[in-house]
Parts: structure tokens; sequence; C-alpha cells
């Protein structure tokens, strides 16, 4: 079987500046990968690659075969991605269930179904107690939660995750890893990572792709990649040894 | 939208539907213009208020309404049922243009708005110079019969304009209240609000805001046709100067920008309390040129500072309705 996300010798440079290199990986059906390394190693710009936000200087993405290189975010998002922004961005003067039914109107045929596929995904993510309450008025976390929450309603077949457990406590970043491995497990859906959260990375990651200097450099399960010499030392360090 | 909107709704149309029984000509004046800008601005809310592209240029579509249906009618004889086709037509034209090369070049805030400007500027340019429409000396329609109604030609009594942008104001008052609890009025708020999470979340955000600026665009064509036949006359130099596309914008910034009674309170209190201010210094004998628009500036410093959302929201808090 073809992998869902196929990412083939992309590159990115800004202003001359090499934010990506050459970097090929692929997440298949069903797939649970997280993309890690320093900061400024260039995985939030193969983020916005993928879901269209500029478009690559070279390579190639393909999503379900079909390449998706030129299309726009909406275009993106339309073909099954879904994404959530490390620095998020509600629509702040919006309701919680107004924020996911924007969302859940991309494939909802009213405003009326939207709104009850919208209070489910609202109930999933534990923001029920806060859905009438406006955007502006949540916490870091709950707005983390809401960038996922409307994320899913768009019924994404991929989901791009950056850095959605960034500032969380650990027993709410455990919650999350559990909502995510449930959503992987049980909906099929194929999840694309970013973290810096490494109790989050290996508890979920079937695969990790190490990203540094904008190149790969290790790729593998959790157990391989956190013994990768390479990786240790850009890297993970001691942090590893935990 | 909750039973005591509903309520508020029904006696603002009961009031305002009896208002003629009741008024002097005067008032019947007053309420007609207050009506007038209410219209208008809810016209310009969709764009700015709904979608959030703010247009600093909208006596643009006023005047450009104005002529097209004034011009047919003094040149042609065709009335305006058929010229205000035509206005929404050159309106739409002109909206398009403006958004397609914002939206397409990626302008927006307030070069947006200074490109909204330009368009106004260098429209009323042209009409200066456009001999067809009588250029800077102005065009004139010959002035109603008042005692007779003539609705083929939209000429009659002040009362017969009254109802009309009455019902304009109503219709575009259900227009938008539709439009807000609809896929497009979700779409244009994600905009305004985020435009690049609206995109991420699959809206073709190019498409809504094209639409918005059309419908605005198309609205305000409407209010371009009732002021040519209310008031007959039109000079480029007023009707597209940039202080007429201000006072527009005023009224719903005061009641409260994408709210639904915020462009009809606004215009009201603007209009009650400017015209209130005039008389009182006319009776005392003091006559100070400008002193609307020195009033204009005071209102909109006061609003901005201690109700930067406009009078509405709060006034619908204490009246416990739901914006």
């Amino acid at each position: 079987m073809s992998p869902l996300l196929d990412v083939r010798q992309l590159s990115k440079s800004f202003r001359g500046l090499k934010a990506v290199t050459g970097a090929s990986f692929e997440v298949p059906v069903g797939g649970l990968t997280a993309l890690i390394g320093p900061n400024g190693a260039g995985k939030t710009t193969i983020f916005n690659m993928v879901a269209g936000v500029y478009a690559a200087d070279s390579g190639e993405i393909r999503f379900c075969g079909n390449p998706i290189g030129g299309l726009r975010a909406d275009q993106v998002c339309a073909a099954g991605i879904g994404r959530t922004f490390q620095i998020v961005k509600p629509f702040a003067g919006l309701s919680v269930i107004d924020n996911v039914m924007v969302g859940a109107l991309l494939r909802e045929k009213g405003v009326p179904a939207a709104k009850r596929h919208a209070a489910g995904i609202v109930e999933k993510l534990g923001l029920g107690a806060k859905r009438d309450l406006p955007a502006a008025s949540l916490t870091l976390p709950d707005r983390k939660r809401l960038e996922v929450a409307r994320a899913l309603a768009t019924r994404p077949r991929l989901l791009l995750l950056d850095e959605v457990m960034a500032g969380l406590r650990p027993t709410e970043c455990d919650q999350m890893v559990e909502l995510f491995r449930e959503l992987n497990r049980r909906d099929g859906l194929t999840i694309l990572l970013i973290e810096h959260v490494m109790r989050a990375v290996m508890a979920l990651a079937k695969e990790i792709v190490v990203l540094h200097h904008g190149e790969i450099i290790a790729r593998g399960s959790p157990e391989q990649v956190v013994r990768d010499p390479a990786v240790l030392e850009c890297y993970l360090g001691e942090e590893a040894e935990v | 939208m909750n039973r005591r909107a509903a309520i508020l709704l029904t006696v603002l149309t009961a009031g305002l539907v009896a208002l003629p029984g009741f008024a002097d000509a005067y008032v019947l004046s007053v309420a007609t213009l207050i009506l007038y800008l209410a219209y208008t601005g809810q016209a310009w809310n969709v764009m700015m208020g709904f979608a959030g592209q703010l247009s600093l240029g909208h006596s643009l579509y006023v005047g450009v309404g104005a002529y097209v249906a004034a011009g047919l009618f003094f040149h042609l004889g065709i009335g305006p049922w058929a010229g205000l086709w035509l206005s929404i037509a050159a309106c739409i034209a002109f909206g398009a243009a403006i958004g397609f090369l914002a939206f397409r070049f990626g302008i927006s805030g307030v070069y947006f708005a200074l490109l909204t400007i330009a368009f106004a500027e260098f429209t009323r340019i042209g009409f200066d110079h456009l001999g067809w429409t009588g250029g800077p000396g102005g065009l004139f329609i010959k002035v109603a019969q008042r005692d007779q109604i003539d609705l083929a030609n939209f000429r009659g009594p002040p009362e017969m304009y009254y109802y009309a942008i009455l019902a304009l104001t109503a219709g575009a008052f259900a227009l938008c209240a539709w439009l807000l609890g609809s896929r497009a009025g979700y779409y244009w708020q994600a905009i305004r609000e985020n435009e690049e999470a609206a995109q991420a979340l699959g809206i073709n955000t190019f498409r809504w805001k094209m639409l918005a600026v059309v419908l605005s665009s198309a609205m305000t064509a409407v209010s371009g046709v009732f002021f040519a036949f209310y008031y007959n006359n039109l000079f480029p130099e007023q009707i597209f100067n940039i202080s007429r596309s201000i006072e527009i914008i005023l009224g719903p910034i005061i009641g409260g920008v994408g709210t639904l009674f915020g462009p009809i309170l606004g215009a009201a209190v603007l209009t009650i309390l400017a015209d209130t201010i005039t008389e009182v210094l006319a009776a005392l004998g003091w006559e100070f040129p400008g002193v609307k628009q020195v009033f204009y500036g005071v209102v909109l410093l006061a609003v901005i500072m201690f109700l930067p959302n406009g009078i509405w929201p709060t006034l619908a808090r204490k009246l416990g309705i739901s914006k």
C-alpha cells in the first residue's frame, strides 16, 4: 500500500537561508509519526509546505498518491489534511462551539448539522463546559485543545499537530496523548506531529523522524532513535538517559 | 435572537411604521436621513463588520449608484426601477475590481482601506470631467410633485421616500440577520478573526471576501439610487467626498461594528444629537460652520475611549439581548 503522505526531496530556503534540504519521509496509512529536532531545524517549515502555506523550492509532496505541492492551504484542507498552529490562532471573537463549527462546515451541509458535529468534538476535547464562551477567554492549554478540535472538525485523514503539548501539565499531556492514540487506533486517523515534549513523543509515536539543520539525520522506531548517537549529540542529549 | 430582541424589533418597527402619522415634515426628514444612514451603514457593515475588510471609500458606491440611475432617468427617461439594476451592476463591477486587485495581490488592512479611498477619489475626479452627467456643475432631476405618488418613477411626497427607505432598512436588517447565521456569515467572521486559520480550515478566503465586497457594493448602490431620487441633485464634489464615506461608517462604528442593531442605533444617535446641537446653537443665535463635524469627532472619541465595541453591545447586555 502506498503511503498516505509521501514527502520526496523537499527543499526550501528563505532569502538564502536553507530551512529544509532534501527531506524525504513518508507517513503510512494509520501511521503516527513524530517530527522532532532542535529549534530552527525546519520542522514547521515542512509542515507549512505540506499544508500549502508556501510552496517548496524543489521536491514533491504526495497525499493519497496525488501531488499536492501547488495547492493552496484551503485546498489542502479540503483534500483531507487538517492542521493546528504552533502559535495558536483562535477566532477570538467567536464562541468555542462556533470556532469548531467553522471547521465542521467544510464537510457538513448546513449550519445545524455542522453545529451538531462540532458539539461532539468539543465534548471529546474536554471543552464542553466552555462551549459558549468566547475563544478569547480561554487559557493557553484550552486554546491548544481548540486548535485540535477545529482541525478535527474538518474530518481530516491526516492530522498535522504542531506542538500541541507545549505548555500542558503532565496530566493534561497524558490526556491529550490518550486522545490521539484513540483517534489513531479507533478512527484510523493518521497523525504527523511536531513535538518537543519527549514524554508525549515516546508514548505516542510509532515512528520518529529527526531533523537537524534542515536535514533528516535519523528515522526509525522510538527505541532506535533515542539510541542513535547522532540524535543524542544534536538534540536529545542527556534527556534520553532519563 | 431571543424574545427580548424580537419584542424590541416589533416595537421599533411598529413605531417607525406609525411615525408619519404624527411627525411633522422636519421630524420626517430627520427620520429619513437616519434610515438612509442606517441602511448604508448596514451595507458597509457586511464588508467590515462581518468580513473584516475596511472600506473607507463607500461613497464610491453611493455615487456610482446614484449617477447611473439619475443619468439614465435624466437623459433617457429610464425609470429608477430599471436603472436600479444597472446601478447595482456598475457598483458590483467597481467592488469586484477593488476586491480582485486587493485580494489577488494580498493587499490588506490599512492598505486595503487606502485602495478604497483611491477608487472613490479617482471616480470623483472622473465624474468631474464627465459631460454626460453634468461634470462639476451637477446633475438635477426634476423635483417631485409632492401631492401625487408616481411609484413608477419614484416621485412623490416625503412619506413615500420615508417608507421606501424604511422598507430597505428592514430588508437589509433581515438579510444581514440571515447572513450572520448562515455559512457565509460564519466564514466571514472566521476570516475577520484570523484569515490564516480560516484558510487552514478549508475556506477559500479569496472567494468569500469577494462575495462580501460584491454584496456590500450592491447594497450600497441601492442607497445611491435612493439618494438621487430623494435629494434630486448630484455633485461629484459632494457625493464622492471622503467625508461622505466617513459619515457612512460613523453610525456602525458608534453603534457597534459587526452587530445587526449597531448601524441603526449609531445612525440615530449621531443624527439626532448632531441636529439637536445645530438647532440649539441656532436658537442661541450662534453659528459655527463645521460644528457637526467637530461634534462627530467628539462622539467618536468618546465611544472609542469608553465603549470600544460601540454602544449596542453594552446596551444589549443591559437589556438582556444577545447581540
